[in-house]
């Protein structure tokens, strides 16, 4: 390199070169998503204090509010990156799109999880129809789809960019998906069995929650970073650098 | 007028061909060659603009043929190994739509002298299904027939599944084409007279383009 | 443009004439898989009349789905499709076309056909008129939003069940008002807000789809 090539963030938009990058910045992103996790568990358990009519139940809350926070937010990064990879027709782009399905899915999953987990002993059903459960449940369908889709597509090619058409078709659907659910509960349901009725947000609570939010998304960072190094791996391996990385470590 | 600059084509993990370059002017006709899976129908499918290369362009006039991908397509022909026929519509009714959705008149006087020409006209109303595997394809052809005016034309293994008098026909619509200024792309395996001719080849086995003597 | 249109539809809608068996058969889909429920959940009247206007919408919703392995499959399997990303027209307008002739003869029967059914779970008259009125706004929305998930999935293996999974989780908005606007006329609530709602999503989806499609098709076709 010779001294007057300035530095540019798109040297680092080829695989070849983030590579390297992701796998140092990922234990960083792992260490601070144990610690902002293990901050964010103390507060729920220890500090935020005991409700007067859900008792020690509702502490669930903190895990299932984050995850839902960032299983949305996920799918706006999804679509956000297929959507460059579209447009722009870079490779490392729809790499990390498909590197964060999983982690959108999996916090989908866990919002799913711990909703059941708090409806048991608060109202005696393992699933409530309330908008927030059942909007997750359909983005939970729409990561589904997009990882279905791109798994059904042999062509790697084709697979990015059909997903990244499905991924911003469902950009714009979600907000209609929300408002609609949100409606429909509202008529059917009645208010009591919300879980928008949770306590009213101490300050301690709405602390708690952000920290844990920011821990989850410390840990997608880490492990989206994590899975890309993968996808690039299986995706390159015909090329040279892949292969003296691969049979270097042989 | 067609100009291709290094064009590079990689379909899945395998590249079939690159740094192709060649250049095709009025009156000319281009012969693809190469083994089966060497790349040809890829070829033909990136100069109809439906495959995008991976690596290098294609110019039609002088510009991309990818920042006018509408007026690029009004300037060709393009007929596959597909026929493009709707198994039950009859072979007038499939000509219409293929002449109305080129753009051109779609009068049945028209479709049926170009069926005529090669001797599918009394198919013109029996339904695509129960026409024979040559007569599929002659009325597939048929088409060429109303697109004198259609300055490029793009056709893979044009020959197949004809019989002596279609090939005849074929070749003097070919020579017509090329005589008032037209452009050809064809891809065959048969050795025809026109073909013979051919000004320009590109064997993909070898990646090379050679130029030929007239 | 309009010409060209205009062939892509008559061309369809002949073919769907030439080919009946396939139109009925979705509309008998309808029917059969709406006299599962009360079969399924029993006789009892208010019970039946309840669950009606969700019972119709879904049905409708799973028929317009099958019926979307014939949007573009044939075109692509015969090389139709490669002609009219070929022609000189704008591909959003021959798609246009495309889905236009789709829901005449695949959502249009269903919306003929629900006023029937909806007497058989004795829903009152209003309600039925409303019901019709919600899938004539609602059908042309599944027909669009599908046509993007069958262009996403075409010449994929095992796209049926695919497009499903693709396009069920965007139907939700319009199954929610459009029953609702079904439930609300019977428990005599309004349903002008419901109607409305529907209203814009056929407006936003003509907008958006057809451009969608047209770019899933020119992804699918490379």
């Amino acid at each position: 390199m010779s001294k007057s090539e300035r530095f540019s963030w798109f040297r680092f938009s080829s695989p070849q070169t983030f590579y390297p990058l992701a796998g140092t910045l990922q234990p960083w992103f792992a260490a601070a998503a144990t610690l902002l996790c293990a901050a964010g568990l103390y507060i729920s358990f220890f500090v935020a204090p005991t409700d007067a009519q859900q008792g020690e139940a509702y502490r669930i809350i903190f895990i299932h509010v984050p995850a839902a926070w960032m299983s949305m937010f996920l799918y706006l990064v999804m679509g956000f990156w297929s959507g460059v990879g579209l447009v722009l027709n870079t490779r490392l782009s729809s790499m990390v799109a498909t590197a964060l399905a999983p982690t959108g899915a999996l916090f989908t999953f866990i919002a799913l999880w711990t909703g059941a987990l708090w409806g048991k002993p608060t109202w005696g059903t393992w699933w409530v129809w309330d908008a927030r459960l059942t909007s997750e449940l359909i983005l939970l369908f729409l990561y589904i789809g997009f990882m279905a889709l791109q798994a059904a597509i042999d062509d790697q090619r084709r697979a990015d960019k059909a997903g990244a058409v499905l991924a911003l078709v469902g950009v714009i659907n979600i907000p209609i998906i929300y408002f609609s659910v949100k409606w429909w509960s509202t008529l059917h349901q009645g208010a009591s069995v919300s879980m928008k009725s949770a306590p009213s947000m101490a300050t301690t609570m709405l602390i708690g929650m952000l920290v844990m939010a920011l821990g989850f998304w410390m840990y997608s960072i880490a492990a989206v970073l994590a899975r890309v190094r993968c996808v690039i791996l299986e995706r390159e391996r015909h090329t040279e650098w892949v292969m003296e990385e691969v049979g270097g470590q042989a | 007028m067609l100009e291709a600059r290094r064009l590079e084509c990689t379909r899945g993990e395998r590249r079939l061909f690159s740094e192709l370059s060649f250049r095709l002017g009025r009156g000319q006709l281009l012969r693809v060659a190469g083994a089966n899976g060497s790349g040809k129908t890829s070829l033909l499918r990136i100069m109809c603009g439906l495959l995008a290369p991976s690596a290098g362009e294609l110019r039609w006039r002088g510009r991309p043929i990818r920042a006018e991908r509408e007026e690029y397509s009004r300037s060709l022909v393009f007929i596959g190994h597909l026929n493009a026929l709707k198994d039950d519509l009859t072979a007038l009714e499939n000509l219409q739509v293929t002449a109305a959705l080129a753009g051109m008149s779609a009068e049945a006087g028209r479709m049926l002298a170009a069926l005529d020409r090669f001797g599918v006209a009394h198919c013109a109303e029996l339904p695509a299904k129960v026409l024979s595997q040559g007569q599929r394809r002659r009325v597939a052809l048929s088409r060429l027939a109303l697109s004198a005016a259609v300055p490029l034309w793009i056709l893979d293994e044009p020959f197949s599944a004809l019989d002596a008098g279609a090939v005849a026909e074929l070749e003097r619509l070919l020579a017509a084409h090329l005589a008032s200024g037209g452009m050809v792309v064809l891809t065959t395996h048969q050795e025809v007279q026109v073909v013979a001719h051919a000004v320009l080849r590109v064997d993909l086995d070898a990646h090379t383009a050679a130029l030929l003597a007239a | 443009m309009i010409r060209a249109l205009g062939w892509v539809l008559r061309r369809d809608l002949l073919l769907a004439f030439r080919r009946r068996g396939d139109v009925v058969n979705a509309l008998v889909f309808f029917v059969i898989v709406v006299s599962l429920f009360p079969l399924g959940v029993g006789p009892e009247a208010s019970q039946l009349r309840n669950m009606a206007p969700g019972v119709l919408w879904v049905a409708a919703l799973l028929a317009c789905m099958l019926s979307l392995a014939r949007l573009f499959a044939p075109d692509h399997q015969d090389g139709t499709l490669e002609q009219m990303l070929l022609a000189g027209e704008p591909l959003v307008v021959l798609v246009m076309g495309k889905v236009i002739s789709h829901w005449l003869v695949s959502g249009l029967p269903l919306v003929l056909m629900a006023p029937l059914l909806g007497l058989q779970f004795d829903l009152p008259g209003d309600a039925l008129a409303v019901l019709c009125l919600s899938l004539l706004l609602g059908t042309p929305v599944l027909s669009l939003i599908g046509a993007v998930g069958a262009a996403l999935t075409l010449g994929v293996r095992g796209s049926g069940v695919l497009v499903a999974l693709l396009v069920l989780p965007l139907y939700v908005p319009v199954l929610i008002f459009g029953a609702g606007s079904v439930g609300a006329t019977a428990a005599g609530t309004g349903a002008e807000a419901h109607l409305l709602l529907l209203g814009g999503f056929l407006a936003l989806a003509l907008v958006l789809a057809p451009w969608a499609s047209a770019a899933a098709l020119r992804i699918a076709m490379e």
